[in-house]
């Protein structure tokens, strides 16, 4: 059994070390909100937190994430009120909502670290999340609103 | 168990109570036992009542509206059941929306695909809030024993204003239940809609964002094991031999074999398309298990030769369909069609005569234009969850079209129609992709193999090696001058691997004199289908970037071109049958004109291009703005017109447009499937280019027409005419046209975390 905690919580994992923290998460302890969309770091739908750094989960180890905070899309806000999930509803940015929980973990990240992004910041912090429906826009916009909500110290972040 | 009451015959009920208690419903109806549970209303056991398949109300007031179609980011969770409380005439945020079950005979066609959701369920629905609001108001009427005519209603409200009476709609659903639903209730008037044409959020925005389990990747089972496929590594092979001993070794894998699709001379139904017949299945506990011990089989194939399907005939009948066995290659295919393109072809459509008029031209312009085969890319792989017995079967997951699924997995598991049920997860992704349920067959196959509860899920690598592909396209477009530069003649020659893409009764047939469309056709055994607007992707793309030379050719405007043709197609059309209504063609291309600023000086430091096109029933023009960034062509700014009739959901059409306009610059500058031996060479986003936010436009400015038409489609019909405006805007860039998909060289840019 492999002790990690995640959301703040400490789970015992029966798996093999090697194991991707995208799969322990989705088949072992049934957090399914981190998603699976490639498998080898390329479209950043299975983006979550390990020490507060964005980490492509499909191709992190089990064994990386001992001893660390594992925060998922399940975790990043306990009322679903993070100021970047208000933007993406306020905006409605979501169409087929698949790779949106990636792209939420990616910018709370640039957030944490640039309390206002340009449209450069952004454009190079979300590179590495494909969104095939083409939300790119309002994943933008919902970027830089979040950032004024975050400094009018609106939303639990 | 939930009770319905309900005026369907005993035989609907029975269903209804059967499906409300499966499990769907545990696991996606979270936000309906929320809204109960903030009432004190024991979610376990609501009594619903049923007005209609699509609505639900309990003596509580818990007013329920189920959608019919599966939702995969087109927003028809939202939009269809706006139409309903609109005609129901209820408060939009009192109302639970649910996902429907399966059930063709109470909710339609329930088919998400050629941008029909909302014009095949445009009356119907309307028909069905109009008739549950007579329902209640009826049995209002009764209960106060007025006449039903002095019954108005208000957001879920009936008043009888006379004796200041007024009562919720739950206070008569019971009854309204049993009253026979009306046929021909007057629907309101347009003019009079306060929920549709107004933006209303996506009803699973908050589960979106908060990654609760939505998709069909997400579903969970009792006792679930999972299931990988392995398939023919290339197009033209077929299994020989396997040896699992070393998989069989690995952890938690708990069978290996292989499975059939279909037997010989089954007849395929036209979206039975499936790329490989027999695959091998591993199955185990954990997706990461299965994918590990997956790597450890050893197979031999060999080259499958040409194999000869049975195809249901079209208007009845059956048909014998050879497959060839070639191992093809990209170059090859380029050569089969520049050989194809030299040969007579099949006669589409012919008006004058065009071979007199090419033979006077003062000048002729001759242009060929190419295409690619693209892969769909669905963010989320291709899965389907499956529990087959010898009695029935249970599928859950992500599809566009059960009604045409379930026939086939009735005949395949020899069992009953309605002893299979089918559950709709929200996709992660369609794009005509999963019309195609050849994976809830697999699915079922391997569930009724391994006797067990399976979900089958397609690595990123099988999703794109084993598609059902965007076909190879070409066409040549020759167009004749006489001395005065006036078009006197059209010719259009298109063909494809396996198809050709030729819509020969659209624009510009039917403005030009004489006209002359052919096609031809080259078998493969690459699986092609449906992808966003089939043919018309690759049309609009090769038509509008040859009428942009032509234009300037001619010495014309390529907007004022468009239009002068569409004004003779209007005053004096050529030939029948042509497809598309002139005032709507001309109108987007007005409209795009004048909110684009076109020729306006204040835009000189763009180069930019223009088109448009009409597919599915609706109209589409885009004005692509280009700029030279970092020494490449970026397209900075996108400008939209659209008449698709009445939005819906004005902020939600909008957001479909900006996507459909990002996905078409995506496709056109690095979208792109080749093959080498069979072998497709991209398997993965690192050698598939999919556009990325730095690509993305800074601005995508939408504008519908504004008219009282009943809605058309549009998730398709804005994606084809990016095409050939992201070609125009960049020959203006460069100086140089562009007849080759994808217009850039698709190298990738790989990201960093």
């Amino acid at each position: 059994m492999i002790a990690l905690n995640i959301n703040k919580k400490i789970y015992h994992i029966d798996a093999d070390p090697e194991t991707p923290l995208l799969w322990v998460l989705r088949d072992h302890v049934g957090l399914v909100g981190t998603k699976f969309g490639c498998g080898v770091a390329q479209c950043g739908a299975c983006v979550v937190h390990l020490n507060g750094e964005a980490v492509r989960s499909c191709v992190t180890k089990l064994s990386r994430a001992v001893g660390k905070k594992v925060v998922t899309i399940e975790g990043l806000s306990e009322k679903n009120d993070h100021p970047l999930q208000k933007a993406w509803l306020e905006l409605d940015v979501s169409q087929c909502g698949y790779c949106q929980a990636g792209q939420i973990m990616s910018a709370a990240v640039l957030l944490k670290e640039n309390k206002n992004p340009t449209d450069q910041d952004i454009n190079d912090a979300m590179a590495g999340n494909i969104c095939r429906c083409g939300t790119y826009l309002r994943i933008r916009e919902a970027i830089h609103l979040a950032s004024e909500l975050q400094r009018k110290g609106g939303g639990n972040s | 168990m939930e009770k319905t009451n309900t005026d369907f015959t005993r035989r609907a009920f029975l269903k209804a109570s059967a499906i409300a208690g499966g499990g769907l419903l545990l696991h996606f109806s979270g936000l309906a036992k929320s809204v109960l549970a903030e009432r004190g209303i024991d979610a376990a056991s609501p009594e619903w009542n049923e007005l209609t398949g699509y609505i639900k109300i309990t003596s509580d007031n818990i007013i329920k509206i189920i959608c019919p179609n599966p939702e995969f980011g087109q927003n028809v969770m939202t939009s269809l059941p706006m139409v309903v409380a609109e005609e129901l005439d209820v408060d939009w945020k009192k109302v639970i929306v649910e996902m429907g079950p399966h059930d063709n005979t109470k909710l339609g066609p329930q088919f998400t695909g050629g941008s029909n959701s909302m014009r095949m369920y445009w009356k119907p629905l309307r028909q069905a809030g109009a008739s549950a609001r007579q329902m209640l108001m009826q049995a209002a009427a009764q209960n106060w024993a007025v006449p039903v005519e002095e019954l108005t209603t208000k957001a879920g409200e009936i008043y009888h204003v006379k004796s200041n009476r007024k009562g919720v709609y739950g206070d008569f659903a019971a009854k309204a239940s049993g009253i026979p639903v009306p046929k021909d209730v007057n629907p309101k008037n347009v003019k009079d809609f306060n929920i549709v044409r107004h933006s209303q959020k996506n009803v699973e925005g908050t589960k979106i964002v908060s990654g609760k389990p939505l998709f069909g990747l997400d579903y969970k089972h009792e006792g679930m094991l999972i299931a990988m496929p392995v398939h023919p590594p290339a197009f033209g092979l077929k299994l020989k031999s396997f040896d699992a001993s070393q998989t069989l070794k690995m952890p938690g894998i708990k069978d290996v074999f292989t499975i059939k699709l279909y037997e010989d001379g089954f007849e395929q139904g036209g979206f039975d398309t499936r790329t490989f017949n027999v695959i091998l299945a591993v199955v185990g506990k954990t997706t990461w298990e299965v994918m590990q011990a997956r790597k450890k089989l050893v197979v031999e194939w060999e080259p499958a030769g040409d194999v000869t399907n049975t195809m249901q005939g079209r208007g009845g009948g059956k048909r014998e369909v050879i497959v060839p066995g070639e191992l093809e290659s990209t170059e090859k295919q380029m050569e089969k069609m520049r050989e194809y393109a030299s040969k007579p072809a099949q006669l589409l459509r012919k008006d004058g005569d065009p071979e007199t008029a090419f033979k006077n031209a003062a000048q002729i312009l001759e242009r060929t234009y190419n295409a690619p085969f693209l892969a769909h890319n669905c963010m989320e792989p291709m899965n389907f969850f499956a529990h087959v017995t010898d009695e029935k079967a249970l599928l859950v997951g992500p599809l566009q079209a059960p009604g045409w699924t379930q026939p086939t997995l009735a005949k395949v598991l020899k069992l009953p129609a309605d002893k299979i049920e089918i559950q709709m997860t929200r996709m992660g992704g369609g794009f005509g992709r999963r019309a195609y349920g050849h994976y809830l067959i697999e699915a079922a196959l391997i569930s009724r193999q391994a006797k067990a509860p399976v979900k089958l899920i397609y690595s990123r690598e099988d999703d794109t090696t084993y598609g059902i592909y965007r076909p190879m396209y070409t066409a040549t477009y020759r167009a004749a001058l006489d001395e005065n530069k006036n078009l006197i003649a059209f010719h259009v020659k298109g063909g494809g691997i396996p198809e050709h893409a030729i819509a020969a009764n659209r624009f510009p047939a039917g403005a030009i004199d004489h006209y002359l469309a052919e096609g031809w056709e080259i078998p493969s055994n690459i699986t092609i289908g449906a992808f966003r607007a089939p043919r018309s992707n690759f049309n609009a793309a090769a038509e509008q970037s040859f009428l942009d030379e032509l234009a300037e050719a001619m010495g014309k405007d390529p907007i004022e071109m468009r239009l002068e043709l569409l004004k003779r197609a209007k005053e004096n059309p050529v030939g029948k049958n042509n497809e598309y209504d002139v005032d709507r063609y001309a109108g987007v291309l007005k409209l795009v004109k004048e909110k684009s600023g076109w020729n306006g000086a204040e835009h000189k430091k763009y180069s930019r291009g223009v088109a448009a096109y009409f597919c599915h029933n609706s109209y589409a023009a885009h004005v692509v703005d280009i700029t030279i960034k970092d020494g490449q062509p970026y397209v900075e700014r996108v400008t939209s017109a659209i008449d698709c009739g009445i939005v819906i959901n004005p902020d939600a059409a909008t957001n479909m447009v900006q996507g459909a306009v990002i996905d078409g610059i995506g496709n056109s500058l690095y979208g792109g499937l080749t093959h080498k031996d069979g072998v497709v060479a991209q398997n993965n986003f690192h050698s598939y280019r999919i556009i990325r936010m730095h690509e993305a436009p800074k601005s995508v400015d939408v504008h519908f027409v504004q008219n009282d038409i009943d809605p058309t489609g549009l998730g398709e019909p804005p994606f084809p005419p990016v095409f050939g405006a992201v070609a125009g805007a960049l020959y203006k860039a460069t100086g140089k046209r562009y007849y080759q998909q994808p217009f850039t060289s698709p190298q990738p840019v790989i990201p960093t975390v």
